[in-house]
């Protein structure tokens, strides 16, 4: 992994179109501006990660509900 | 055309009327193209199956049954990568956490499934509002309308 410090205002580029610039710096947050293409997706780490689990458990599918659900309104 | 399903065996889906979602799905982003097969009669539940991986199935239903509230902006990047033009050629759907007993089932608000109906491309959008989250119960749910559905 590739570290290195920056000052509030000072950015970073990776590739020819990703610029990540340090808005600011407050207590132990950092305030991040990126300037990326429309075709790159940004997202908090945590949260997508939080998605793929959720994706992930979402499909392993019991088939007693799965019954459940195609019985439901014939009741 | 046929494809081999997880719940249903080989099932006959209209190849024009497939999902093409250009980034896969998080947790699963290698496969690509999804049939839409309804569960119940009523159609208020739908099987989001994978075509490249017959294992591979989410359950899927209208957030609007549950979460009569239910609203989100989509940004302008997705509207440019699904060819958006309209909001009445989106179709939105939200996985289901399905769990026994039924009450502790959830619907992830926080990711719809986005479809424009005018070329099937598709993308589970993540939302950046913190209003919304991953796991919201399907029964008494404290949100919008409640549950419809409590079998």
């Amino acid at each position: 992994m590739l570290i290195l410090n920056r000052k509030e205002g000072e950015s970073i580029r990776i590739g020819d179109d990703v610029e990540i610039k340090i808005v600011s710096i407050e207590g132990g947050q950092v305030k991040v501006g990126i300037e990326a293409p429309r075709n790159v997706a940004i997202h908090r780490q945590e949260i997508y990660a939080s998605i793929q689990e959720e994706n992930t458990e979402a499909a392993t599918l019991s088939k007693n509900l799965l019954d459940m659900l195609k019985n439901e309104n014939n009741n | 055309m046929k494809i081999s399903t997880k719940h249903f065996g080989q099932v006959e889906v209209d190849e024009t009327k497939l999902l093409k979602f250009h980034n896969g799905l998080p947790g699963f982003e290698m496969y690509k193209t999804y049939a839409l097969i309804p569960v119940d009669e009523s159609a208020i539940y739908f099987a989001l199956q994978s075509v490249e991986a017959a294992g591979l199935a989410l359950i899927i239903s209208s957030p609007y049954i549950f979460f009569k509230e239910y609203t989100f902006d989509v940004d302008e990047n997705t509207k440019q990568e699904l060819g958006l033009t309209s909001p009445d050629d989106v179709l939105v759907y939200n996985v289901l956490t399905l769990r026994e007993p039924f009450k502790e089932s959830t619907m992830n608000l926080q990711a719809p499934v986005i479809i424009n109906l005018k070329n099937r491309k598709s993308k589970q959008l993540i939302l950046n509002d913190q209003s919304y989250r991953a796991r919201h119960p399907l029964v008494n749910g404290q949100e919008g309308g409640g549950s419809l559905v409590n079998p």
